[in-house]
């Protein structure tokens, strides 16, 4: 028996009702939302059983989306690394190049059920973003999209696709300008507008229930690979490794693993200057549980429990808390959570570049960055899967003037 | 009795209504707060609602939210909110006070130690806007046993079913959210205000204040028409964001003028 078996939970069934992991989660909202809520958790729950639900979802999926996504193993970087061999599970060949479309069409889909006519998101990079308008242009609704100030200046490509695609991005200028504030955003515009409007929440966080259903609408990337892998391999991986923002890449690659025996599991959080300079985004690592949009989870926060600024390369990750379910797995030492700094991300971000041909995103380029440090000290038999969350097109005038070069 | 209570009591056999005005602590300066509460009771507040500044006030409106960040450019902690309260009762024994916030700083403090400070600093009241009944049961009960009164929300989307959970929890008084929205917003329905504090007072024994969207002497009056208590909060807030430390003045002739609508009402 490996390990790390011992720490498989016996059944994990979670969240409870009351929409808990362990001590996290919960639905910590105003007054006013809690309405809202509940006639999510319940539409949502009907829609689970609706097999007419589950095969739009699917079909979309297989047709739209281009799912599955391939899983594709790097021979030359691992070969160049000298140890385990490398699997990518290639979320960023998915139409709009990230896993983030996953859970986009499963909300839409339960606001078209729920005959809301009009869907919100807060973006961080802009993915979750593109992928909100882009269904939200599918389905013929429309989109407004919260993007912080500081986000739309390093991510303008992203800011004109969503134009593009027909939806309405708004600035926001409030706090520290960036993907937190514009969640507060649009939760205050759900709030305004809660009759008519349907919040596409990004990430797994957030109020009970959209960390399950996030969670849920993002499994199909673990349950993707864990057929793939039997097919390629002839078996499961040793490692699972995925980035950690707020966390919903990583939780559908994990989800589907939690109860299978010897696969280690390690989320990466951003660690930007480095965890020990306190300018980074790694909460799990180097944070305090609180509570912040909704849920109780671990928190970048100072001893009179305000919300810090965070700092990361990566758009996508620079985010003061993390989805509650990470936190429960991080506690029960099921997954283990580390940070990979600004610098190290880039050098595996080039070193994909060069080595495979593919340009992933930065915020995947944290999960490549443990993988690099990793595969040198395992033995070549032994195999670590990446979740290769999003393509780096959106992050080449970031890379290229970090190099000096203005595009 | 509590404070509140005492307050509630006393407005009701004078057959008044009650006038709580909020203001975010440390806004615009940490030493300025406790002027401007002296200003605010002066002017004719029973209650006073203190906010206490977070950086990620998710329910409030650009005006509150800005309060916030010019109470923590200064370093306002719940720390010295609690302070500012304990200077306040030097001059002012009577007037309760409720501080409102969001969990976060409670929870960085822990239930216990905070409760036992703000009783010790004086507060009466504690109103956190992200803990709705499912998640208050443990800082309410401790609330309670320190002898401080659990003041909760309701909203015009909160279904029957919600207000009997609520009155479980709550005691001093309920804040009715007078609209869909975000502290400060300007789209004020009295007919619907008015038909929802009828049902609500059939579930409900405790006064219930009604706050959100009230700017000016005319709807503070029609909403002391229906309403046990009339909360005004961004609008005075704003004052403060424009005159900064001089605003007291204005602050206490707002006030009176508020004060005296809503004396004529019935």
């Amino acid at each position: 028996m490996h390990i790390n078996d011992l720490l498989i939970p016996q059944t994990y069934d979670l969240p409870d009702s009351r929409g808990r992991f362990g001590d996290y989660g919960g639905i910590y909202v105003a007054e006013t939302l809690m309405a809202a809520l509940d006639e999510l958790r319940r539409e949502y729950e009907q829609a689970c059983q609706d097999p007419a639900f589950m095969a739009e979802y699917q079909y979309e999926l297989k047709h739209y989306v281009g799912r599955p996504s391939p899983i594709y193993h790097a021979k030359r970087w691992s070969e160049q690394l000298g140890g385990a061999q490398i699997y990518l599970k290639r979320e960023d060949l998915n139409h709009t190049g990230a896993h983030k479309i996953n859970n986009t069409i499963g909300q839409a889909l339960l606001a078209r059920r729920m005959g809301k006519k009009r869907v919100i998101a807060e973006t961080g990079a802009g993915q979750h973003g593109v992928a909100s308008a882009t269904v939200a242009a599918r389905y013929g609704m429309e989109c407004v999209v919260y993007m912080g100030a500081e986000d739309i200046q390093r991510q303008s490509a992203n800011v004109y696709r969503m134009k593009l695609l027909g939806a309405t991005v708004v600035p926001v200028t409030s706090g520290s300008r960036t993907l937190k504030d514009a969640l507060n955003e649009a939760m205050r515009d759900w709030v305004t507008n809660v009759d008519n409007t349907f919040y596409i929440l990004g990430t797994a966080a957030g109020p009970h229930p959209y960390p399950m259903l996030v969670r849920d609408f993002q499994a199909v990337i673990g349950e993707e690979s864990k057929v793939q892998m039997q097919e390629m391999a002839g078996r499961q991986p040793d490692v699972v490794v995925a980035c950690v923002g707020g966390g919903s890449n990583a939780i559908g690659m994990f989800y589907p693993y939690i109860q299978v025996p010897g696969v280690r599991m390690v989320g990466v959080e951003a660690g930007g200057d480095g965890v020990e300079t306190g300018r980074h985004a790694a909460p799990l690592t180097a944070g305090t549980p609180g509570v912040l949009h909704g849920n109780r989870t671990y928190l970048m926060q100072d001893e009179h429990g305000q919300i810090i600024e965070t700092h990361s390369v990566s758009a996508g990750l620079d985010y003061p808390g993390v989805g509650p379910e990470h936190s429960y797995l991080k506690d029960i030492g099921r997954v283990e959570y580390t940070a990979a700094n600004d610098d190290e991300s880039l050098a595996a971000f080039h070193e994909l570049c060069r080595t495979e041909g593919i340009i992933p995103a930065l915020e995947s380029s944290h999960a490549l960055a443990y993988a690099k440090r990793l595969a040198p000290t395992l033995a070549k038999d032994k195999i670590i899967l990446v979740n290769l969350s999003g393509r780096g097109d959106k992050d080449i005038p970031t890379v290229a003037r970090l190099a000096g070069l203005e595009l | 009795m509590s404070r509140i209570q005492t307050t509630f009591a006393r407005l009701q056999t004078n057959k008044k209504q009650a006038l709580i005005p909020f203001i975010t602590a440390g806004d615009p300066h940490p030493a300025a707060t406790v002027g401007l509460m002296h200003a605010l009771v002066s002017g004719g507040a029973d209650v006073l609602e203190l906010g206490v500044p977070f950086s990620d006030p998710m329910a409030d409106g650009p005006i509150i939210q800005k309060a916030s960040e010019r109470a923590l450019a200064h370093g306002t902690s719940l720390l010295d909110v609690l302070g500012m309260v304990r200077d306040f009762r030097r001059k002012d024994a009577d007037t309760p006070v409720v501080l409102m916030g969001y969990a976060n700083p409670i929870e960085a403090m822990g239930y216990q130690l905070f409760a036992q400070k703000a009783i010790e600093a004086g507060v009466d009241g504690v109103l956190t806007v992200d803990l709705p009944p499912e998640e208050a049961g443990p800082l309410a009960e401790i609330l309670k046993s320190q002898g401080l009164d659990a003041i909760f929300l309701l909203a015009p989307t909160t279904p029957d079913w919600r207000v009997a959970e609520v009155a479980k929890h709550a005691s001093g008084y309920v804040y009715y959210v007078s609209l869909k929205g975000v502290t400060g917003a300007a789209n004020l329905d009295m007919e619907s205000v008015a038909a929802k504090l009828g049902s609500l007072r059939e579930m409900l024994s405790l006064p219930i204040g009604v706050g959100f969207g009230i700017r000016d002497a005319a709807t503070a009056q029609a909403v002391a028409k229906v309403a046990d208590a009339v909360i005004i909060g961004s609008r005075l807030v704003q004052e403060v964001e424009e005159h900064g430390a001089d605003a007291a003045p204005r602050l206490m002739a707002f006030m009176r003028e508020v004060r005296s609508a809503m004396d004529s009402a019935r």
